[in-house]
């Protein structure tokens, strides 16, 4: 097997452009895209070390963090929308203040 | 160099590829594919970690559903372009510096704790089958199973309540 340090370099490496992209990004939408990138990386960190230890804990935990990302997805868009109908823009700077 | 290594180095180099494909991107629906092809590779890198049901979860879940709902928002909204850049300037350079220096880290520390490599454990029958990990799923783990559904169903609600049109 691949020893389980190079899936965690990957893994390190994902989540450093997911992180970089959450940063540099002004796009919401995009913004969000790094997020899930980032939980998929810890994703493969997780199977990667279920592999080694022979645990099937990593990846059911992996289903967890699916079901969590679908569900932040679907709420985060859907604020998204609501936020460009009111402001019928998304830009990201524009957003400072908490009252619509 | 064997064939399994050659095949994760491909797939490596197609994962990080198509991840700074999609954070360079400038059009909001080339991110979304670039990322779809990322998750793809992700996936057939749990295949060869003896996860096949997670990587068909993968394909379904992640490529499947959530990327068609980024899609359909991006083109409902017609938010592909970026826009303008950051009114701060230094915004930019400043996320650079603080995105290596989180990688740099987490290499010293992944360095730091593989200095003595894991012992890879022998895998019993069918292990990542779909029979091992639902008897797994519904017996250690049924009450954040359960607690997933509420989270759903939450999430389902939520994104209802958000979206609807006010009466005025």
């Amino acid at each position: 097997m691949i020893p389980t340090s190079y899936y965690v370099g990957l893994s390190a490496i994902l989540f450093s452009i997911g992180a970089l992209g959450v940063l540099i990004r002004r796009n919401p939408i995009v913004i969000f895209m790094s997020v899930e990138l980032m939980l998929n990386s810890a994703n493969l960190v997780l199977v990667a070390f279920a592999r080694t230890y022979a645990d099937l804990s990593g990846q059911i935990i992996v289903f967890f963090v699916m079901t969590v990302a679908a569900a932040e997805v679907a709420v985060g868009l859907a604020l998204i929308v609501t936020i460009f109908r009111t402001r019928n823009s998304i830009d990201i700077d524009q957003m400072n203040n908490m009252k619509g | 160099m064997t064939a399994n290594l050659i095949l994760f180095v491909i797939l490596a180099v197609i994962a990080v590829i198509s991840a700074l494909g999609m954070l360079f991107a400038r059009n909001a629906i080339i991110a979304a594919l670039f990322l779809i092809a990322n998750f793809m590779t992700v996936a057939i890198m749990y295949l060869t970690l003896e996860a096949p049901f997670i990587a068909i979860a993968q394909v379904a879940v992640y490529a499947g559903a959530i990327m068609v709902l980024f899609l359909f928002v991006i083109m409902l909204l017609g938010a592909e372009q970026t826009g303008r850049t950051s009114v701060r300037w230094w915004l930019q350079p400043v996320s650079l510096i603080m995105g290596g220096l989180l990688m740099v880290e987490i290499f010293v520390i992944v360095l730091a704790l593989f200095k003595t490599p894991p012992q890879v454990a022998a895998l019993p029958e069918g292990f990542g089958s779909p029979l091992s990990v639902g008897e797994t799923l519904f017996s250690s783990y049924v009450l954040p199973f359960e607690a997933t559904s509420i989270l759903l169903l939450i999430a389902m609600i939520g994104a209802i309540v958000l979206t609807k049109m006010e009466k005025k």
